[in-house]
């Protein structure tokens, strides 16, 4: 399809790439189009920013695209909560149902592949075509971990063979509430390539954005509210890194961070603050760059280590007797 | 049955028995039908394993690339026997030059010699070290009972046959990392920054060793600076061994040197077992370097008591959970939850069985408490029993006596405790339990996770649906289930939580020395 055929939420500016869309007549004058207001996802709802700020988004040229939300601190807390009181309920599910849920996010995907096309080429300044590709690659990286989801415990747990008489085995369970900043040049494959691990076992989620390409991922939010995934369990805050960051890492109810999207002379600073509550830590693999990564290249972006990243193994012994 | 505790006459090998009153506990009469303070007149003859079997030097150097060096500025410690205050030797104490020396030796190993190894041959030599382990095991439980105060039965029984069977199951992976991870390439990190506690001074070395050397990786290690002694038999082990020099590499000092090792440049992977505290410290100070880090930290264990729970292996297991080790173990049982119905019965059967509990020489063969590791533990443990006693918990301790010198400390027992006094949050690392009732399983749940800790839990009952449903509502990284306190090198354990991250032991521990990469 031509992803510059329809971006509907998106401000059309003159001499941006959006403009360039034909208008559409109707019953002789020019149909004003109905531009969406991108909003916070937090807790399955939609709210603007409690500080009422939005801040301008642009493509990669600086034509203005749309106001995102600038979420707060307050926000960012707000979505902490959420995400908490969703996690035990999520954790508890079994595994394939986690499994159909994440496999419907990737239906739902599918009836919107249009608008996401059209959103990540403006988005980040691709081809109609390379975000066609972009595109597909999310969806089917959604049903990639759908699968994952009742065989994670078979890979990674085990029986072990202590040197006593006790049955005694290890499980793996989600860690509980990671925070995730999300890759900043990848605004919907690398979001989902680092959310999808994360969710499949059982975690809940506060997704800090792209920053700079933001409204990707509020599209997945509207996808996700109307998907299977119970509110909560994935929050989406767009806004600036520099204010929202620092409070996720430093947040005492975060257990995990996945710091791939942090710059990277932000990165000591975080995992400083991270440590207070001794956090786990998912790092981007040394001399990878954001920018230059490959998401579309599947040995590289989706791995089962990724999903490994927030288990906790859990080791149970029992005695053998009569 | 021997009711008594043993009267040790510290650093004397020819005690004669000694007849020590034991009251009863107030109140109730006890198994032995004995009313109140009426003293158990059984007298314990003293069972002192020999020392002949080891040999301590008056002084060691640092084990580096296989040489044995003073510290550059020529500087050394003390360490003492915690159950005599005797000093035991004079110990190296690394400054920073030591520190990069070390890195450097390592690094050079792991390059130049380790790192190109085939595994099989790695193997081999792992395979050697649990043999040696094995062959001198006696020497290693004297040793270390003596330089960390631990009873002689536990460092036989437990600490050493386990470091030997964590060389011996990690050994067999050496040859083995193709299969371990199935669709990778298993790589070396490079060189491990390891540093350990004094609880287990050669437990701990052997899980931190046993998996980086399978894996590929050379070591530094840092043992703690009460208790480096068996660190350094295990380095002259090394060298019995035919190890390649800088493979392993001990060095040896406080705390800033543990840090200045975990921090160095060329240091790849950092394990640490230890303090909350001092493992936020390490994760803040190598913030950004980008190494692997694993941390095994706290804890403030909950064993959880049900009303049908088997209730003469509970209070044992309570014992052990607790008592272990003299209560200086991370998992520790420290915070007892028995269910309200089976309180009142439960706690007079505990405090019978408190009456039995020998504290005293840690090299008599038949003690089961023995010295507090250090002055400054003792202290803690004494200021946080004071703080229970001061916040309104009851103290229950039974009357035994306590040898004249050294760091002794009665096994201690509150009740009446709330969930927010600082015995029933604070790690203690010391002898002294906590209890707490509850009503409802729902209860105990919320009880036991109440705590930034994570690292173990017990459960006693005998309905296994129940089991199965407390296991899965732990957040606690290894769950005793009508058990308490067992290890072994194929069962992964670490905590969730505050207690760190990262597992040791079994295919977790071995990943935690791997770089994962694409076939």
């Amino acid at each position: 399809m031509d992803a510059k055929a329809a971006c509907p939420g998106c401000r059309r500016t003159s001499g941006s790439r959006i403009a360039e869309v034909p208008s559409v007549r109707l019953g002789g004058t020019e149909r004003i189009d109905v531009r969406k207001t991108y909003k916070l996802y937090i807790g399955g709802a939609f709210p603007r920013s409690e500080s009422g700020r939005t801040y301008l988004v642009t493509d990669p040229k600086g034509a203005e695209l749309a106001n995102a939300s600038r979420a707060s601190r307050k926000d960012l807390r707000d979505a902490v909560r959420a995400a908490r009181k969703a996690f035990e309920p999520w954790a508890a599910r079994t595994a394939m149902n986690r499994g159909q849920v994440l496999y419907r996010v990737a239906e739902l995907m599918e009836g919107r592949r249009d608008q996401f096309v059209a959103e990540v080429a403006a988005a980040e300044g691709l081809s109609g075509r390379r975000a066609t590709t972009i595109v597909d690659h999310a969806i089917d990286r959604w049903v990639w971990y759908a699968g994952w989801a009742d065989k994670i415990a078979q890979v990674l747990g085990s029986a072990n063979p202590v040197a006593a008489p006790y049955f005694n085995f290890t499980i793996p369970e989600a860690t509980g509430v990671v925070g995730l900043v999300a890759p900043e040049a990848s605004s919907l494959l690398g979001l989902v390539s680092r959310l999808a691990p994360a969710l499949v076992s059982g975690n809940a989620v506060v997704v800090v954005t792209s920053e700079s390409r933001p409204l990707p991922a509020v599209t997945l939010g509207e996808v996700l509210a109307t998907s299977d995934v119970p509110g909560g369990v994935i929050n989406l805050l767009t806004g600036l890194k520099r204010e929202l960051v620092p409070v996720l890492a430093g947040h005492v109810d975060v257990d995990a961070l996945d710091t791939w999207g942090v710059a990277a002379e932000q990165q000591a600073e975080v995992e400083i603050v991270a440590a207070e509550s001794i956090k786990r830590i998912a790092r981007k693999p040394r001399g990878i760059s954001d920018a230059a990564f490959d998401w579309a290249d599947d040995r590289a972006a989706q791995r089962p280590e990724w999903i490994a990243a927030f288990l906790e193994m859990k080791t149970v012994w029992h005695p053998i007797g009569a | 049955m021997a009711v008594m505790a043993t009267e040790t006459k510290p650093g004397a090998t020819d005690r004669a028995p000694v007849r020590t009153p034991v009251t009863t506990r107030a109140g109730a009469p006890n198994s032995w039908g004995l009313g109140d303070g009426q003293a158990i007149p059984w007298e314990y003859s003293p069972a002192p394993e020999s020392r002949e079997i080891v040999t301590i030097r008056d002084r060691y150097g640092l084990m580096i690339g296989g040489k044995e060096l003073a510290a550059s500025d020529g500087s050394t410690f003390t360490t003492v026997n915690p159950a005599t205050e005797e000093p035991l030797a004079e110990i190296a104490r690394a400054t920073e030059a030591d520190v990069d020396t070390a890195v450097r030796a390592a690094r050079q190993a792991q390059s130049k010699v380790w790192g190109k190894l085939p595994g099989r041959e790695r193997a081999k030599y792992l395979f050697r070290i649990a043999r040696l382990l094995q062959e001198r095991s006696r020497e290693f439980a004297v040793l270390e009972s003596m330089d960390s105060g631990k009873p002689i039965k536990e460092s036989r029984d437990v600490d050493v046959p386990l470091a030997a069977a964590h060389f011996w199951y990690y050994a067999g992976w050496a040859d083995k990392l193709d299969y371990a991870f199935p669709g990778r390439v298993a790589r070396p990190l490079g060189v491990a920054a390891q540093v350990i506690p004094w609880n287990f001074p050669l437990l701990m070395l052997a899980w931190k060793i046993a998996p980086a050397l399978a894996a590929g990786n050379t070591v530094v290690l840092k043992p703690a600076s009460t208790t480096p002694l068996s660190a350094l038999l295990f380095a002259e082990l090394c060298r019995q061994a035919d190890l390649p020099p800088g493979v392993v590499n001990i060095i040896t000092g406080p705390g800033e040197i543990g840090m200045a090792l975990v921090t160095h440049p060329d240091v790849d992977k950092v394990a640490f077992t230890g303090s909350t505290v001092v493992g936020r410290k390490i994760a803040q100070g190598i913030a950004g370097q980008g190494k692997a880090l694993t941390l095994e930290l706290g804890g403030k264990a909950a064993n959880i008591v049900f009303d049908d729970a088997p209730l003469d292996q509970a209070v044992e297991g309570i014992v052990n959970g607790i008592y272990f080790n003299q209560g200086e173990v991370c998992c520790a049982g420290s915070r007892l939850l028995v269910q309200e119905s089976i309180a009142d019965h439960h706690i007079a059967k505990l405090k019978d069985r408190l009456a039995t509990i020998r504290v005293g020489d840690p090299l008599d063969k038949n003690t089961d408490v023995g010295a507090i590791n250090s002055r400054a533990q003792l202290e803690k443990i004494t200021e946080l029993v004071a703080a229970g006693v001061a916040e309104g918990a009851e103290l229950y301790q039974p009357a035994c006596e306590l040898p004249e010198r050294g760091f002794f400390f009665r096994p201690t027992l509150f009740t009446n405790v709330a969930q927010s006094y600082r015995i029933a949050r604070e790690e203690i690392f010391g002898p002294v339990l906590s209890t707490i009732t509850f009503r409802t399983p729902e209860e105990a749940i919320e009880k036991a996770n109440n705590t930034p800790y994570g690292l173990s839990a017990g459960i006693w009952t005998d309905k296994g649906s129940r089991i199965l449903m407390m296991v899965k509502r732990m957040k606690a990284g290894v769950v005793w289930a009508n058990t308490f306190n067992k290890f072994d090198p194929t069962s992964p354990f670490g905590g969730y939580k505050e207690s760190g991250y990262g597992r040791e032991g079994g295919l977790p521990g071995l990943q935690a020395y791997l770089r994962l990469e694409d076939r």
